[in-house]
């Protein structure tokens, strides 16, 4: 109630008073979100009892009544659910393809070692100069391992690499690799010299509108038809620099999009404190405009990590295709697909969430100017 | 007159075609002498101080700034650009970086001063304009005045013979206003070359040598500020004094 009280004199501030209902908090929420009017209660009841009614019978099929242990007959009885024995059963191929079984160490700790350094870089920790030779001597490891033919390793050919770890060297290389190329791509889009534009805007063009699949196709089969004779470069490295320059391409443009919404005063005031065009770029433009589109970047991590998926088809088995490797072998198996799929899929999706989920926390960092 | 440090010889710019923006502009200014443009919008006040910098590239004409003409040669650009600081209306301050990281970017950077040397010399800035204990927040904590403030802090970390202002206050909050005049007439007193693009008359008063008065990119009077306020030469100053004073 506003008082007119004719108290010229002196300003008397109100006391904070709290809020009349409460906002906050768990009964709060409850009440807010899940009972706020008719029809969300309605629909809470709705999905709540929907919820009741199938947990049960998933939980049945997947754990009460399933079969865990790696033995087919088990997995036939009648009434049995899910046939977990296929994964038991079937684990190592799935996760390490046609890697040699003896030798199947190798990937293993390659692969640790990879995903150290990739968790590891993620971090503040690891932003440091060191961080470069450590990646070349950790990559030197890898391919050591993974290859042979030295230190009383076996070698083993590329082809036979697969599972999980390929899946995982396809994506983390190709995103390395993607990256540099994208931020020059999507610089060169918006530079003064046409020549320099041209280039950029037709890569990016010709690669947006070919689809994945053709240009892995391209790099397997076609590409060592315009090499000369007796050279040849492993299909590998065709694959990873195909799904690299398809990266890169969606990549520029999504840098692209975030150059364009840094202020031209920024680049004014960069200018009239002297600092060059690389300055400006390297100091000002691009970490703001890369913070700026830090979740779609990601996001093209995460659909590029599946995408790796599609070098089944020139005969490189990565998870995807170590599944169906596995099970299309094997008449007594190949029945329970599902449980497979199902598996990979737990795989795939711990990957990709926490990527999203670092994704958060990046944002978090490269926003800090941002937060008041 | 002293020696000129600024010279405009018979300048023009267009921007495209047909829009003639800087029409025939001679000025001269001498080192130390601070200017106050006006003008209404689209006058080309602001185009004018731009070409001392090169932030706009004139088409005819000569421009010669302490010296050395601005050309396309870009070394007698980046040469001006270290003897020329600027403020501007926005800001422009950069929002990823701290205050501190503002103010030693280009000393580190283009002057390949130490971390240390170039800390001490940025607080020292901070210092005068009385802002020194907000030097590790980001630009945006902070209100529109203490930026301002900054941005000017930042801008004579370059240690200029020139500083230019394109209208400093038109941004600000009227509460803020006098904290960013008040630092930039403790600068004038210290016999910086000034030029500041401002419709703050009564900074013009106080700080003025001479101030400058456009239309449609030229140069229609200029004069001391109290023969300019008091005693206007031409019909077109005095109607646009009369708006800007009427009320």
């Amino acid at each position: 109630m506003a008082m007119n009280e004719n108290t010229a004199q002196t300003f008397q501030p109100i006391a904070a008073r709290k809020a009349p209902t409460a906002t906050e908090g768990p009964v709060a929420w409850v009440r807010i979100n899940l009972f706020g009017d008719w029809t969300t209660a309605l629909m809470t009841l709705l999905v709540g009892a929907v919820l009741l009614w199938m947990l049960p019978q998933v939980l049945s099929w997947a754990v009460f009544r399933a079969a865990w242990a790696p033995d087919y007959e088990a997995c036939r009885v009648d009434g049995v659910g899910a046939c977990w024995g296929v994964v038991a059963e079937k684990y190592r191929i799935i996760v390490l393809g046609r890697y040699p079984f003896e030798e199947q160490w190798r990937p293993v700790v390659a692969t640790s070692l990879l995903l150290f350094m990739l968790v590891g870089s993620c971090t503040r920790a690891f932003w440091k100069l060191w961080v470069l030779p450590a990646w070349v001597a950790a990559l030197v490891i890898y391919f050591t391992l993974m290859y042979g033919n030295v230190l009383g390793l076996e070698k083993v050919e590329t082809d036979r690499w697969g599972g999980l770890p390929l899946t995982i060297l396809l994506a983390s290389l190709s995103m390395m690799l993607a990256f540099p190329i994208a931020m020059v791509v999507a610089l060169g889009r918006r530079s003064n010299l046409p020549a320099i534009r041209t280039v950029c805007t037709v890569y990016v063009e010709l690669v947006r509108g070919v689809p994945l699949i053709s240009v892995l196709f391209m790099a397997s089969f076609m590409f060592p038809l315009f090499m000369p004779v007796g050279f040849s470069i492993d299909v590998l490295v065709r694959v990873i620099i195909g799904i690299t320059l398809f990266a890169a391409a969606y990549m520029a443009e999504v840098i692209r999009g975030g150059l364009q919404a840094i202020p031209k005063g920024q680049i004014e005031a960069a200018a009239t404190l002297g600092l060059s065009y690389w300055q400006t770029q390297r100091k000002i433009v691009l970490p703001q405009a890369l913070a700026m589109v830090v979740p779609s970047i990601m996001n093209n991590f995460i659909s590029l990590f599946k995408d790796t998926s599609l070098v089944t088809i020139v005969s490189l088995y990565e998870l995807t295709g170590a599944l169906s490797l596995a099970l299309n072998s094997d008449a007594n198996w190949r029945p329970f697909k599902i449980e497979g799929y199902l598996f990979i899929a737990l795989i795939y999706f711990a990957f990709c969430f926490s990527m999203s989920r670092y994704s958060i926390w990046v944002e978090k960092q490269a926003n800090k100017g941002r937060m008041r | 007159m002293a020696v000129p440090i600024i010279v405009f010889d018979k300048l023009n710019k267009w921007y495209g075609n047909n829009f003639h923006v800087l029409r025939d502009i001679d000025l001269q200014v001498a080192l130390g002498e601070r200017i106050v443009i006006c003008g209404p919008s689209g006058s080309g006040k602001s185009t004018l101080i731009r070409c001392i910098n090169r932030l706009e590239e004139h088409q005819e004409g000569r421009l010669v700034v302490d010296g050395v003409e601005l050309t396309d040669d870009v070394k007698a650009v980046d040469d001006v650009r270290k003897k020329v600081g600027m403020v501007f209306q926005q800001f422009n301050l950069f929002p990823h970086l701290t205050v501190l990281e503002n103010l030693t970017l280009s000393p580190m950077w283009v002057g390949k001063m130490p971390k240390k040397e170039a800390e001490a010399k940025a607080m020292a800035q901070l210092e005068r304009v009385r802002i020194a204990e907000q030097a590790h927040k980001y630009p945006l904590q902070l209100s529109g005045g203490q930026q301002q403030r900054v941005a000017i802090a930042r801008a004579l970390c370059l240690t200029p013979k020139i500083m230019l202002f394109d209208e400093p206050t038109s941004a600000l909050d009227p509460e803020m206003i006098k904290e960013v005049l008040d630092v930039m007439v403790e600068m004038a007193d210290q016999g910086i070359t000034m030029l500041c693009v401002t419709h703050e008359m009564g900074f013009a008063k106080a700080v003025a040598n001479r101030v400058i008065f456009m239309d449609q990119g030229q140069i229609v009077e200029q004069n001391t500020p109290t023969e300019f306020f008091n005693n206007p030469q031409n019909e077109r100053s005095k109607d646009f004094l009369s708006k800007i004073l009427g009320h």
